[in-house]
């Protein structure tokens, strides 16, 4: 034990570099997916949340014809709830699992951790875009074979609509991913991080056209869900997947993408400097 | 257990002479606490250096200031001739630290997670030959959620020595520990010493300090009182002896600063085996409650 003899030198091969930052972002996207599938909280309350929604709400409603429009064309609930439900699990497999997983990761120490490793942070962030980005994308294809499949729910076939729903798509997630991972410096610990982002996200849903229809909310209740993304986010994607006779039936009497981009674009600008400015790699009370 | 002790990389000519931590006069308060109050501190390379201390006589801060996870208020520090107050990759990548807290990427493998850091490291070890080295070899498809604290505490240490650091920052980490899984521990630890890896180790187990340490430093109420080997701590080595032994069915003890005479005289006496004979010196434990107990009553109330 107490022989500290020099050991024959072993080289360890020549000074090799670590992977570039954008590699090793490569490498922790893999290491979250695995990990967001396994982690069975995440995979139902985020992932398949809006799947179960619209199975059940076709179950309801189901075979009811919904004629929107007043007069314009009937269709069938599953078709008119798909859009508010893809803009939902974009919502949450962004804002809801980046929220409460960082909080968690902050509580019990993963954050310190990769903190004291050569890793450059922005893998780190790197790695959770892609998360979201891998999720929301399967998430959104399964919402959609599942609408065409069992409730044979009619998808758009212009390119034009699939645009719009490339960018809402993009813009939704990319402002949900950064005001998630503000936000996950809200809850004041990993337990409370759950219940503190779940709830006010349900109440977006409920206020922002997710299980509602929009314009049947009270005018006052409109008012404050259009400050937030998601009612844009819906709005968006139901001028993709409902027929064109049910934009006079928006509350405005249109789509409005123009005002949704920018809606979306500030809270990702808003997202991004709270990010910066208070983004902590550890506890508030390690002090 | 012997693979791990591939030297550290001596790449950098210049570190092998000069300290790998220099502190002078390192200052931290929050509010009105004065957390560390005028620290200073030498770590040679290749020494195993602890730092003992109560809870909240700034044993903590300090460490996690030289980690690079907290600013100091005032002093120089240099931690392998860099600043830790700006912490590079470059620099990260030659330290490793062993968080006091455990936990996190509950859902990933010891396979996984120890695969994945090596990818931060410029020249990491064999992920293999250090999850043998730690001993969790059949726990390799093992979720670290489902890990025993021993187990889980070593999987920390996997990680920490990945990088081939040529300092490693070790706090508290064989709390949980059975004696047998702390001697396994203390191994590892002297055959990474025995690379040449310099090694800070916080601890509240003195038997673990004495063993392990060539010097131990002693924090109270934010200053070092005291900082020597653990045999010669607070003039340990020069205290007076107690001599014991039983005689008349009685035991007899003589607290003397020759006990040699003593044993004489008493071997003489007995002219034969003297009974139940004990020579003992003050444990490291009784100066370190000394040394602590008389850093000032500050010291007493932050003790938990």
């Amino acid at each position: 034990m107490t022989t500290r003899t020099s050991q024959p030198v072993v080289t360890g091969g020549s000074a090799k570099s670590a992977p570039s930052a954008l590699a090793l972002g490569g490498y922790r996207t893999a290491l979250e997916v695995k990990t967001f599938f396994r982690e069975k909280d995440a995979l139902i309350f985020s992932f398949l949340f809006p799947i179960i929604m619209l199975g059940i709400f076709s179950v309801v409603f189901g075979g009811e014809e919904s004629a929107m429009g007043g007069g314009g064309p009937e269709i069938d609930f599953t078709q008119y709830f798909l859009p508010g439900m893809i803009a939902a699990g974009i919502f949450l497999v962004s804002f809801q699992t980046l929220a409460i997983t960082i909080a968690l990761e902050r509580d019990d120490g993963t954050l310190k951790r990769l903190r004291g490793t050569p890793m450059p942070p922005v893998s780190y962030f790197l790695g959770k875009i892609g998360m979201v980005l891998v999720t929301a994308v399967a998430q959104t294809f399964l919402l959609l074979a599942y609408a065409a499949l069992i409730y044979r729910v009619e998808l758009p076939t212009e390119p034009s609509r699939w645009f719009t729903f490339a960018w809402v798509f993009v813009l939704g997630t990319a402002a949900g991913t950064v005001l998630g991972i503000a936000y996950s410096s809200v809850p004041k610990s990993g337990r409370s991080a759950p219940a503190v982002v779940t709830t006010p996200v349900l109440i977006l849903q409920f206020i922002s056209g997710v299980f509602f229809v929009y314009s049947d909310l009270p005018t006052w209740l409109q008012h404050i869900a259009a400050i937030f993304p998601l009612k844009w986010m819906a709005q968006g994607m139901r001028s993709v997947f409902l027929p064109p006779e049910f934009e006079a039936a928006e509350v405005s009497g249109s789509w409005q993408h123009g005002l949704t981009a920018i809606v979306l674009i500030v809270w990702l600008i808003v997202g991004l400097v709270l990010c910066v400015r208070t983004f902590r790699w550890q506890r508030r009370d390690a002090g | 257990m012997l693979s791990i002790c591939s030297p550290v990389s001596q790449a950098k000519g210049m570190a092998t002479d000069s300290a790998a931590i220099t502190v002078e006069d390192l200052r931290k308060t929050y509010g009105e606490t004065h957390a560390v109050d005028g620290v200073d501190l030498e770590v040679a390379p290749g020494e195993i250096f602890a730092l003992l201390g109560p809870n909240g006589a700034g044993k903590t801060t300090t460490v996690e200031i030289l980690e690079g996870f907290r600013h100091r208020d005032a002093g120089t520090v240099d931690v392998l001739g860099t600043d830790p107050g700006r912490p590079t990759a470059a620099w990260r990548s030659r330290i490793g630290i062993v968080l006091q807290t455990t936990g996190g990427h509950d859902e990933l493998t010891v396979e996984e997670l120890v695969r994945h850091f090596a990818r931060y490291y410029p020249n990491a070890r064999d992920p293999g030959e250090v999850i043998d080295a730690v001993g969790l070899d059949d726990k390799r498809r093992t979720r670290a959620r489902h890990l025993s604290g021993g187990q889980r505490r070593r999987l920390d240490v996997a990680l920490g020595i990945l990088g081939r650091p040529e300092l490693l920052f070790l706090d508290e980490p064989t709390t949980g520990f059975d004696p047998e899984a702390r001697r396994e521990f203390w191994d590892l630890i002297e055959s990474l010493a025995g690379g040449g890896t310099t090694i800070i180790l916080t601890t509240h187990y003195l038997d673990e300090a004495e063993h392990l340490a060539d010097r131990v430093g002693v924090i109270a109420a934010g200053q070092i009182v005291a900082i020597d080997a653990p045999q010669l701590l607070g003039g340990r080595a020069d205290s007076d002896a107690t001599v014991g032994w039983s005689e008349d069915g009685e035991r007899r003890t003589i607290v003397t600063a020759e006990p040699t005479r003593i044993v004489k005289e008493l071997a003489a006496r007995f002219d034969a085996e003297i009974p139940g004979l004990e020579i003992s010196r003050p444990t490291l434990e009784d100066v370190y409650l000394r040394l602590i107990g008389a850093a000032g009553p500050t010291n007493g109330a932050a003790q938990t």
